[in-house]
């Protein structure tokens, strides 16, 4: 064994576009250790992997393996030189059986050239054992447990002599004795010299399996804490510790009626009793961990989604369970999480686009030509200063910033009295994302209840009259304005009241 | 009613952006497309024969290349609604075929023919309706559906008339189908023909349903957020689809005063190709009614032509072949051409 540790990242960056997924990440993996990896989201900890992994190239900075400058084109070449990456959604090929899915790509040949079955057979059943979770290798991968099928890729990783395995967010669809089954796998990798690296957002757990832990804040290096001597308090100011409400130029507005009641939704293990509402004026934000159900929820509200029980009324009509069009009527708008899927039609023009909402309300005698869009396509691509020479331009054409301001342009036109907005900003420009901001503020200063749903601090306690976190499907915390700070925020997301969960210390 | 009043200037005070309603000259927005050439191609095909094909400019040419091409003109006019959504309906054939067995068995059994007709159309409905069903509120593929009811009713059409046909119907109703138009050497159905091309065109290019239909095509999951209500349209289309091809099955019965359960056999495929061959997005999302027609009676004009020329029907059906594939690289070229041209482009725009 050399002195140079693992795996050593030194100021590496990357870029799309304009958009800066890491500034400088600096990450150093010593064999026998087990390394957290915390951050916000889109602080870069999964744009850092996908590097390590070598599905990204990165523009600059160092990246050693054992002493040795690496430079990894393809995932074949982070593979080959020992890197295995577990994904929270395992990648295992269905139809293939568990010995297939290990053997994939390096099946051992009998001499007489056929597969060696009993070999793979055997292989897999001494891996599976030796990680403690015998599994049949002739089981198909399709019925495994997402539990199991993460075990099957560990022993795939091992059986290739991975030296280093990074585990992105491996407990996030795992059950308490799953998470502590997989927890027991990781020390014994660790205890057999490998280096782990392990994303997760559940302090509890890093806590107990870690050795170190690194944050990482707008893709750049926070810091680097020995587990045994800090504290998670630390951990949350290292996480969000920034001032940027400066940033966001949000309108002093008086609250007045409630616009949007939710009462008592629930759709059965998806979120549960939950209550809220928004008044006129008020911008209200879900704040939370990605995958803790707000989205789901919003949808439901607007009636993309079904729900099982509870009432949606928005003024004080009842609001018909999916049907988005009632909702519409009502005076809801929805400015969907991804705009390429479900805001826009990226083949359509920006015209199309914007008055796509509003078409019944264009129409005259039940009839729509071109001509009667075009003053609204006009006036909306005008007011947002949308980029583009024509309104026939297809919106693939056009920036991500622009169009999102397209989305938010078709249902600023449906004039709403209640606008949902998810994740408004994401993967947008800076500047864009100012004027973004400014827009919901000044649409609230009118009077229009706004529901934000974001997964950046900052942008929830700079534009929030009030915070609901949500966590694993209920709002587990409603925090006023005055009273939100990034560590309350980013605690009552990540612990629920009465976090229950049994960690095998 | 609140009041959005963001007046840009308050906050940004950006110079009032200038929007063109088009970002290209006409001439290349009206010629540069599938529907123009195929419309060329229809223009030019009838001028060349007219010359050179002993007996086409003829009244009677006409009058039986129209009234040949009757049927898949008039049911390709709401499929062409259903794969602009991105579905397909492959029944319409067999729906002629059942339609026309219901009718033909009503009459026979002594319903007043008018009566007999509306069963016929209803029969054909009930198989929209079933269709519809099943592609939106089961979920299933509309391919797998279609054809699943494809073989189903042709062979319900097949089994409820066994080896008989029935040929009894009231001969001045049936000549009267085929009789012409007026003074003109086109045959009445043509007038049918004609209403109804106007009905799905004003529906798809002029409805916000017809909107919907694009959004749907475009992106299901953006047209159910904009409030499209994805799946009733879906089911309408597949209603539309099956009424208009349970008409066709009556027109068809009367005008070879014949019903029998291989009445309309294959013409699914040959109203697709139509279609296709129209410039109608096989993916859904892109196409006119005018096209889909365009596409149609190209074929039906080649096919009168070779026939006059005494070329076989399988040289036709090559031909057509040929043309199909060849709109459809065509338009797959082109559209890959100017999305290298446009990666091009903002590449050059990226890197300066």
């Amino acid at each position: 064994m050399t002195d140079a540790p693992l795996l050593q990242l030194t100021g590496v960056s990357k870029s799309f576009g304009a958009v800066a997924a890491l500034v400088r990440a600096d990450l150093t993996l010593e064999a026998g250790s087990i390394h957290a990896l915390v951050g916000e989201n889109g602080a870069g900890k999964s744009t850092l992997v996908k590097i390590v992994g070598g599905l990204y190239q990165r523009d600059g900075g160092e990246f050693t393996l054992e002493g040795r400058s690496v430079d990894f084109h393809s995932t074949r070449d982070a593979k080959e030189a020992g890197i295995a990456v577990i994904y929270q959604e395992p990648t295992l090929f269905p139809d293939f059986t568990v010995a297939e899915n290990i053997f994939v790509g390096r099946q051992p040949y009998t001499k007489l050239g056929l597969l060696d079955r009993a070999r793979m057979r055997r292989e897999t059943r001494e891996l599976t054992q030796r990680l403690g979770v015998p599994i049949d290798p002739d089981r198909e991968a399709r019925g495994l447990s997402i539990a199991d099928q993460q075990v099957v890729e560990i022993a795939k990783s091992i059986s290739v002599g991975a030296k280093v395995i990074i585990m992105d967010e491996p407990t996030a669809a795992l059950s308490g004795v799953e998470v502590d089954r997989l927890m027991g796998i990781a020390r014994q990798l660790r205890d057999e010299g490998k280096g782990l690296i392990f994303i997760s957002h559940r302090f509890d757990e890093v806590f107990a399996l870690c050795d170190r832990i690194t944050v990482m804040r707008d893709g750049t290096y926070i810091a680097t804490n020995t587990t045994s001597e800090t504290t998670e308090d630390t951990i949350i100011r290292q996480m969000v510790g920034r001032s940027v409400e400066n940033l966001f130029p949000k309108q002093e507005t008086t609250a007045g009626a409630p616009v949007l009641e939710v009462d008592d939704l629930t759709s059965v293990g998806v979120f549960e009793n939950v209550s809220f509402s928004v008044r006129a004026g008020e911008i209200v934000c879900f704040a939370g961990l990605v995958g803790a159900g707000r989205s789901e929820i919003a949808r439901a509200v607007f009636g993309v989604d079904r729900y099982d029980s509870g009432s949606v009324r928005v003024g004080g009509s009842a609001v018909p369970a999916k049907n988005p069009a009632a909702a519409m009527r009502l005076g809801m708008g929805f400015v969907p999480e991804d705009r390429r899927k479900q805001g826009l039609a990226m083949e359509a023009g920006v015209q199309s686009n914007i008055t796509l909402a509003i078409r019944d309300r264009l129409s005259k005698f039940g009839f729509i030509t071109a001509s009667m869009e075009e003053p609204s396509a006009r006036t909306w691509a005008t007011r947002l200063q949308v980029k583009t020479h024509a309104l026939d331009t297809e919106a693939s054409m056009l920036s991500g910033g622009n169009q999102q301001k397209v989305v938010l342009g078709k249902w600023l036109a449906t004039q709403p009295k209640i606008l949902i907005v998810d994740e408004p900003t994401r993967g947008i420009d800076v500047g864009t994302k100012s004027e973004v901001h400014r827009l919901l503020s000044e649409l609230a200063a009118t009077g229009v209840a706004v529901l934000m749903i974001s997964s950046e601090l900052p942008e929830v306690l700079g534009m929030a009259d009030r915070v609901l976190v949500v966590r694993e499907g209920r709002i587990t915390a409603e925090i006023a304005r005055a009273d939100a700070t990034p560590e309350n925020v980013m605690y009552a997301a990540t612990h629920a009241a009465g976090d229950d969960r049994e960690t095998a210390a | 009613m609140s009041q959005t009043t963001l007046a840009p200037s308050a906050s940004s005070p950006a110079p009032e952006r200038q929007y063109l309603k088009h970002g290209k000259p006409l001439w290349r927005r009206g010629l540069l497309r599938t529907e123009s050439a195929i419309i060329l191609a229809v223009v030019l095909l009838v001028v060349i024969a007219t010359f050179t094909v002993p007996f086409f400019a003829q009244p009677y040419t006409y009058q039986t290349m129209i009234l040949n091409a009757a049927p898949v003109l008039l049911m390709l006019l709401p499929v062409t609604l259903i794969i602009i959504t991105g579905d397909i309906d492959l029944s319409v054939g067999s729906v002629l075929g059942f339609s026309s067995a219901i009718f033909g068995l009503a009459f026979q059994a002594g319903v007043p023919i008018g009566v007999a007709a509306v069963l016929g159309v209803l029969a054909g409905g009930l198989v929209g309706v079933l269709n519809g069903v099943l592609v939106t509120i089961v979920g299933l593929p509309s391919l797998a559906v279609t054809i699943g009811t494809l073989a189903l009713f042709r062979g319900i059409a097949v089994g409820l008339l066994g080896t008989t046909s029935i040929t009894t119907f009231p001969t001045d109703i049936t000549r009267a189908m085929t009789a012409p138009l007026g003074g003109l050497p086109v045959p009445v159905v043509t007038l049918a023909i004609v209403i109804l091309a106007l009905v799905f065109g004003a529906l798809l290019h002029f409805t916000p349903f017809g909107r919907g239909v694009f959004a749907i095509g475009l992106s299901p999951e953006n047209a159910a957020f904009s409030g499209v209500r994805v799946n009733r349209t879906r089911l309408i289309l597949f209603v539309m689809s099956s009424l208009v091809a349970g008409a066709t099955g009556v027109y068809f019965t009367l005008q070879y005063s014949n019903a029998i359960g291989t009445n309309g056999l294959g013409f699914e495929l040959q109203v697709v190709t139509a279609i296709v061959l129209g410039g109608v997005s096989i993916w859904g999302g892109k196409g006119t009614i005018l096209g889909a027609l365009a596409g149609g009676v190209l074929i039906a004009a080649l096919n009168k032509t070779l026939q006059l020329a005494g070329i076989g029907s399988d040289t036709i059906s090559i031909v057509t072949g040929v043309a199909l594939i060849f709109s459809v690289v065509v338009a797959s070229v082109a559209g890959f051409i100017s999305r290298r041209r446009r990666s091009k482009a903002t590449a050059v725009a990226v890197g300066t």
